[in-house]
């Protein structure tokens, strides 16, 4: 994708550093490390644009890549290091979020811990009723304008859905692994690139006239949006934290085939075709199959097999939630007081 | 789940506690003429509670509704336990 606007000084001295060689010059790198030491020890809520900014991009390293930036990057250990020092605060802060969910989740005294009932834990949890209703205001209220900023805050990661998950798969083992790779092959269409769940993303854009090509709109998008997929590639690109990638994509998944009919029918109230509502169509089926393999196969089978990670199985499907919930809430002020939720004006079409 | 290594079944149908079946393996979906079901995906999940708006597909309206598929006294066994008792 294209290197975005800095929005501070940390993603101003990153987006520079990343602008030159790998390693050219050692004293920018070392500049830039003593500012993000300085600024995360300030910094109370991690949903700061700047920091949020910097991490996306570090992160788009491992994933496409950006443009102009040299891939020798992806694992420079100055870089990584710097990735450390704002990816330790923001785990903290999500588990500190998460804490208010995962503390009143009741979970069996015994050690053994079945993968239906921990199925059952998960599905109690995707169950409570949480924040304001997004999925409701888009089926019955939302105007066109509102349908196309609903559309360029998802593309940040619908363009490349599912990839956070596949890191888990060489992680985990047998039954987990099975499961993945059983949902992720779904995900990107069972061999048929058409199918692919991100290519009927980019399908709905073009037909609300958006530009379709990858990370196009990150310069639109608010830090709560950056931080939802921030959330995943912590997750899913870190070995110790395969409890919560799998945690995450349960509560995903569960929390999908319903608000995803409403979306379908937003958009289907709005005049938009088949071509523009497949890819919510294709999630209401997919997401019924999914959550089951999910709940059960994949994070209850993770928690037999290792059972101290249930801890962060919960811990990812809360922070799921907790950040879905923080995304809704900024949504629905905005688009409740006429404002826009972007962080800028988008054209309306290419 | 019991399958022996040597006779493994084509197909299986996975009870999901409170929701669908979930069908893996090789097997068609079809109307009584033998027609072919649309279907886009591998492994499926047929609606078990009714109330799908997609049927045969599960489309979680099972949820909304509260659907059991174990009465209530037996149910409260089965999910301590971490297992149902018939299913495995």
């Amino acid at each position: 994708m294209n290197i975005p606007e800095p929005r501070g000084p940390i993603s101003a001295g990153l987006i520079a550093l990343l602008t030159r060689d790998p390693g050219a010059d050692p004293a920018a790198l070392a500049t830039l490390h003593a500012l993000v030491t300085e600024r995360v020890a300030v910094v109370e809520d991690l949903i700061d644009d700047d920091v949020q900014l910097a991490l996306f991009c570090l992160y788009e390293l491992h994933y496409g890549g950006l443009a102009g930036v040299d891939d020798g990057w992806e694992w420079h250990p100055g870089l990584i290091g710097i990735r450390h020092l704002m990816e330790e605060p923001f785990e903290a802060w999500l588990r500190s979020e998460a804490s208010v969910m995962t503390d009143s989740v009741r979970t069996p005294a015994s050690r053994t811990h079945g993968s239906d009932a921990t199925a059952a834990l998960l599905f109690d949890m995707a169950a409570r009723d949480s924040g304001p209703s997004v999925s409701r205001h888009v089926a019955k209220k939302a105007t066109v304008e509102q349908l196309r900023e609903f559309l360029i805050h998802k593309s940040l990661y619908q363009l490349k859905e599912a990839d956070p998950h596949t890191w888990a798969i060489p992680r985990l083992t047998g039954r987990a692994k099975a499961a993945l790779v059983e949902i992720q092959a779904d995900e990107y269409g069972g061999g048929r690139p058409e199918r692919m769940h991100s290519a009927l993303f980019a399908r709905t854009m073009r037909g609300l006239g958006l530009n379709d090509s990858y990370g196009g709109y990150v310069d639109a998008v608010p830090a709560i949006t950056l931080a939802s997929v921030n959330m995943m590639s912590l997750f899913g690109l870190n070995r110790r934290l395969r409890g919560a990638i799998a945690g995450h994509l349960a509560m995903y998944e569960m929390t999908s085939s319903r608000p995803n009919q409403l979306y379908g029918n937003g958009f289907r109230r709005l005049g938009f075709d088949a071509a523009v509502t497949g890819y919510f169509d294709e999630h209401v089926e997919a997401d019924a199959v999914h959550e089951q393999i999910a709940g059960r196969d994949l994070a209850g089978g993770l928690v037999e097999a290792e059972p101290d990670l249930l801890d962060d199985v919960l811990f990812g499907a809360a922070a799921a939630s907790c950040i879905d919930v923080r995304f809704g809430v900024h949504l629905m002020d905005a688009w409740e007081s006429g404002r826009s939720s972007l962080r800028s004006l988008v054209p309306a079409t290419n | 789940m019991n399958d022996s290594p040597l006779n493994p079944a084509s197909a299986s149908l996975v009870l999901c506690p409170d929701g669908p079946i979930l069908v893996r393996g090789d097997f068609d979906v079809v109307l009584p003429s033998g027609e072919p079901v649309p279907r886009q995906r591998q492994t499926v999940a047929l609606c078990r509670c009714g109330a799908s708006a997609i049927k045969p597909y599960c489309d979680g309206t099972h949820k909304l509704i509260n659907f059991r598929t174990e009465p209530p006294d037996l149910q409260g066994r089965g999910n301590k336990q971490g297992k149902s008792p018939r299913e495995s």
